[in-house]
């Protein structure tokens, strides 16, 4: 049992990193528009006139 | 269904197949040409898909824009101003941009969208423009964000282009109260992420050692497992649950016992219980009740925050109502300003359809002039010269020239802003039924706590301690301070589907002390623009038939700014040359091509003025406007307009009379109208033709009986009695202004969507009675267990979980939207 020495400290560390990518996530803007993105990609698909 | 909807819009399409558009080898039916524009705008850029994707309607059909802008492009053309561009567009020269070339960039805000075809739709046609560097439009604000190459592209183009497809708008410049509620809204978030993110992991060390408390474990294992357990927790305690004490520390100071003084009390002791426990090898740790109590707290807090900031956020604030830029008459020709260099005594030229930038008074020419939002007369008021004009209203017949006499903070807008300020201190506020609960629930605990500590202390010193801390954990107020947040949550959402969005947490359980409900006449019982009721032969012998002349009313009235002439827009036209407007009189022009009779002048206006040679009055004697058709021979048609009821207001009315809500209304308007009004909706309590401060007086009257009120308005003239009144709701097309002051907006324009908020609010004070109850039942039972000391800390903090689950489980109930009183936009429009 005491990989949990290892595992836990570990775990930790990936928690950290993951709550300092949606720090940084939060600040650039990403979580501004809730809505949008998600209907977006439905829409872009077939015939588009290009520029 | 016999009758064909528009393809585009949704209305009824009055005249068949006379706009048919072909789209993929079919005709479709097209209810008038503005929708007929807007359909082939949209299928000319090959952007058809959107008909295939909406999943609304537009929400305002084009024709009722068209009428109220005619020469829209010219006004657009301000837009190009270098004095209004600075105000909202920002440049960068082209050492800093990828393309190398001078861009611009600007936030401009669009009303009309109704769902996330039209987002696609706008970006889409924007970006197929050449020379537009980016485009980027937020569904939840209803901005617009857009960069484009400066030498190339004029704003006003871009403007005309949104035009085309049915949107319109405004520039958008952010305010500090902007800022402010994004930085707010990105520190909740981040609050709550590392509540979310620390609960998960200390549930997850809690399984060993809730398995470890019954068949043993390691103390090495054990001490490890809570020393992990506490370094999450203390982030979560120092970080995500800062907002509960220092709100705590507030109350105190202002001595007001709050459930924030019970969660911080609860969260504080039970984390340092658990340090100690930890660090002296104590029997039991509290992180995981620590974090999850948090998390769920806080979840509320952050939609409560998202329904409050989406409120505010899709409009401006106040000035939005006054236009941004004026034309200035001067000896060397007109120039354009902007209305934030208007001065006083500078000589202005106001086109029809136009706002008035300031207050002032008339030099020359004459006019009819809509000032419903200020006054809640819902006709113009005609005009000359020497009348004061106040800053804000429409001009709607023809061009003025005014002398300004007042702007900025002296302009009578701002005037009226000062009541609301006023009126908003003298607020009174509702009774929150946790917070009473809440004071003396903390008051009574913290006093059996010591008691219990005390005796214990007698009894045996060594488990005094222990015994005080599960007492205090089993009656830690977590069901009780999730009763009241979980229950709002779940019916805000509800209601907020239903068309009722709230933006104050004392509303819902505000809902069910109303004594009486005060309405505002134009624009909130009545639809606040006019139709066509009735069309009446004046004789006979009359040859046109009601269609054809109703055609030529179209017709004679199509270039009119006029509200009367909107009532007639639905209408085709007939071909005609020469048209000319009677100011306050009505309309003369010659028709070409009518089958029988060539090449005859007609009139529509007032009765003296259609037909002068003899005097006549209209068929039936009542309020509404009645208007005379006529040729140069005979008087032809009479045609009665009104300011029609709002859909389900009668049914409304009806059923607060039943629940035993008294009912008044408040106007501005002076007419006669108020009472058929009244009559027709059996109201008996009415007041008519009030100034702002007159409706707040009354109001004030009312509260000083001891009565709660709700006042539900739209106009800017209901601003200080909306911000007075206990509750305040806006109709879904006031101004900004209004819906900011306001505690909740009905955003689908029916007026039964108080029916369902109503009886929502109802259904959550029982819920959150039944909550409360349950908490403190439970409380109350476990109490004694706790302090004799028969109840294990591990029992204790299993107990507290459940409770507060079950007050979730009971609050998710609210989340279902009953269907009694349904009466959806869906169900009127046939949708395809």
């Amino acid at each position: 049992m005491d990989i949990i020495y290892i595992l836990i400290p570990l775990s930790i560390l990936l928690i950290g990193l993951a709550v300092t990518v949606l720090f940084w996530a939060i600040k650039s803007g990403q979580f501004d528009d809730m809505d949008s993105p998600a209907h977006r990609i439905l829409f872009d698909d077939d015939d588009q006139l290009k520029k | 269904m016999s009758q064909s909807l528009c393809f585009h819009c949704g209305e009824i399409a009055l005249e068949g197949n006379r706009w048919n558009l072909e789209i993929d080898g079919e005709a479709q039916t097209m209810c008038c040409p503005a929708c007929k524009a807007v359909a082939e705008t949209i299928i000319g850029s090959g952007l058809k898909d959107y008909y295939r994707h909406r999943t609304a309607l537009p929400d305002v059909s084009p024709q009722q824009k068209r009428s109220a802008n005619n020469d829209v492009r010219d006004e657009l053309k301000l837009y190009d101003e270098p004095a209004i561009q600075q105000s909202f567009v920002q440049r960068f020269d082209r050492s800093n941009t990828e393309t190398e070339q001078a861009e611009a960039e600007a936030v401009l805000v669009i009303s009309g969208i109704s769902c996330a075809a039209c987002a696609w739709l706008i970006e889409h046609r924007l970006n197929q423009l050449e020379h537009v560097v980016s485009v980027n439009l937020n569904l939840t604000t209803h901005r617009l964000l857009i960069r484009w190459l400066d030498d190339e592209v004029k704003l006003s183009q871009i403007f005309e282009e949104i035009h085309q497809l049915g949107y319109q708008a405004h520039p958008f410049s952010a305010t500090e109260a902007e800022q402010q509620r994004i930085q707010e809204s990105k520190t909740a978030f981040r609050r709550l992420a590392v509540a979310g993110f620390a609960t998960m992991q200390v549930m997850m060390l809690s399984v060993p050692l809730y398995v470890g408390a019954m068949q043993g474990i390691l103390a090495q294992y054990e001490i490890f497992l809570r020393a992990a357990s506490m370094l999450f927790a203390t982030f979560v305690v120092l970080y995500s649950a800062r907002p509960f004490f220092s709100a705590a520390l507030r109350d105190l100071r202002t001595r007001h016992l709050t459930m924030d003084v019970p969660v911080s009390i609860a969260i504080l002791l039970a984390y340092f219980a658990s340090v100690w426990s930890t660090v002296n090898q104590g029997p039991e740790i509290y992180f995981d009740s620590v974090c999850m109590f948090t998390f769920f707290l806080l979840t509320g807090r952050f939609f409560e925050m998202r329904a409050r900031h989406r409120m505010t956020q899709a409009g401006n604030n106040l000035l939005d109502l006054m236009p941004s830029a004026a034309i200035k008459s001067t000896s060397a020709g007109d120039i354009v300003i902007a209305s934030s260099d208007i001065q006083i005594d500078d000589l202005l030229l106001i086109k029809p359809g136009q706002q008035i930038p300031a207050d002032g008074i008339i030099e020359s020419g004459s006019s009819a002039v809509d000032e419903a939002a200020l006054t809640g007369e819902y006709l113009p008021i005609d005009k000359i010269v020497g009348d004061r004009l106040i800053g804000g209203t429409h001009n709607v017949e023809s061009q003025l020239l005014m002398r300004v006499t007042a702007t900025g903070v002296d302009a009578e807008l701002n005037t009226i802003m000062r009541l609301m300020d006023r009126a908003q201190q003298e607020k009174p506020a509702i009774a929150i039924f946790a917070d009473k609960v809440a004071s003396r629930f903390v008051a009574a605990v913290l006093i059996i706590a010591t008691i219990i500590a005390i005796s214990w202390w007698f009894i045996d010193p060594s488990q005094a301690f222990w015994i005080t801390l599960a007492v205090l954990v089993v009656t830690c107020p977590c069901a009780l301070s999730l009763a009241t947040p979980t229950a709002l949550t779940a019916a805000t959402a509800s209601l907020r589907e239903q068309g009722f969005l709230i933006s104050k947490g004392h509303v819902l359980e505000g809902l069910n002390q109303i004594d009486r409900i005060v309405f505002d006449k134009t624009g909130t019982l009545t639809r606040g623009e006019l139709s066509l009721e009735q069309t009446l032969a004046v004789s006979d012998d009359v040859s046109l038939t009601s269609q054809q002349a109703l055609k030529i009313a179209a017709t004679l009235e199509q270039y009119s700014n006029h509200p009367i002439a909107r009532a007639f827009s639905y209408v085709g036209h007939f071909e005609t040359d020469n048209i000319e407007q009677v100011t306050g009189k009505g309309v003369e022009g010659r028709l070409l091509n009518i089958d029988n009779c060539k090449d005859m002048v007609y009139r529509i206006g007032r009765a003296d003025f259609a037909f002068p040679q003899q005097p006549l009055s209209p068929p039936i004697d009542d309020e509404r406007q009645w208007l005379l058709l006529a040729d140069n021979h005979q008087p032809l048609y009479w045609f009665a307009l009104s300011d029609t009821l709002r859909q389900g207001a009668s049914a409304t009315i009806g059923q607060l009379k039943n629940w035993g809500i008294k009912v008044s209304i408040l106007t501005g308007d002076p007419s006669a109208q108020v009472e058929a009004v009244a009559k027709a909706l059996h109201i008996d309590d009415v007041y008519k033709g009030l100034s702002p401060a007159e409706k707040l007086e009354q109001a004030s009257t009312w509260q000083q009986q001891g009565e709660r009120l709700m006042m539900v308005g739209d106009g800017i003239n209901d601003v200080p009695t909306l911000a007075r009144a206990d509750i305040a709701v806006a109709i879904g097309q006031a101004s900004d202004l209004t819906k900011t002051n306001a505690d909740a907006v009905i955003t689908n324009n029916s007026l039964t969507t108080l029916l369902h908020a109503i009886n929502k609010g109802k259904k959550s004070t029982r819920v959150i009675r039944q909550n409360i109850y349950w908490a403190l039942l439970y409380n109350l039972l476990a109490l004694p267990l706790a302090a004799t000391g028969f109840i294990p800390p591990w029992a204790a903090a299993i107990g507290m979980s459940v409770s507060s689950l079950i007050v979730v489980g009971n609050a998710l109930r609210l989340l279902s939207s009953d269907k009694q009183f349904s009466n959806n936009r869906f169900t009127d429009k046939q949708f395809n």
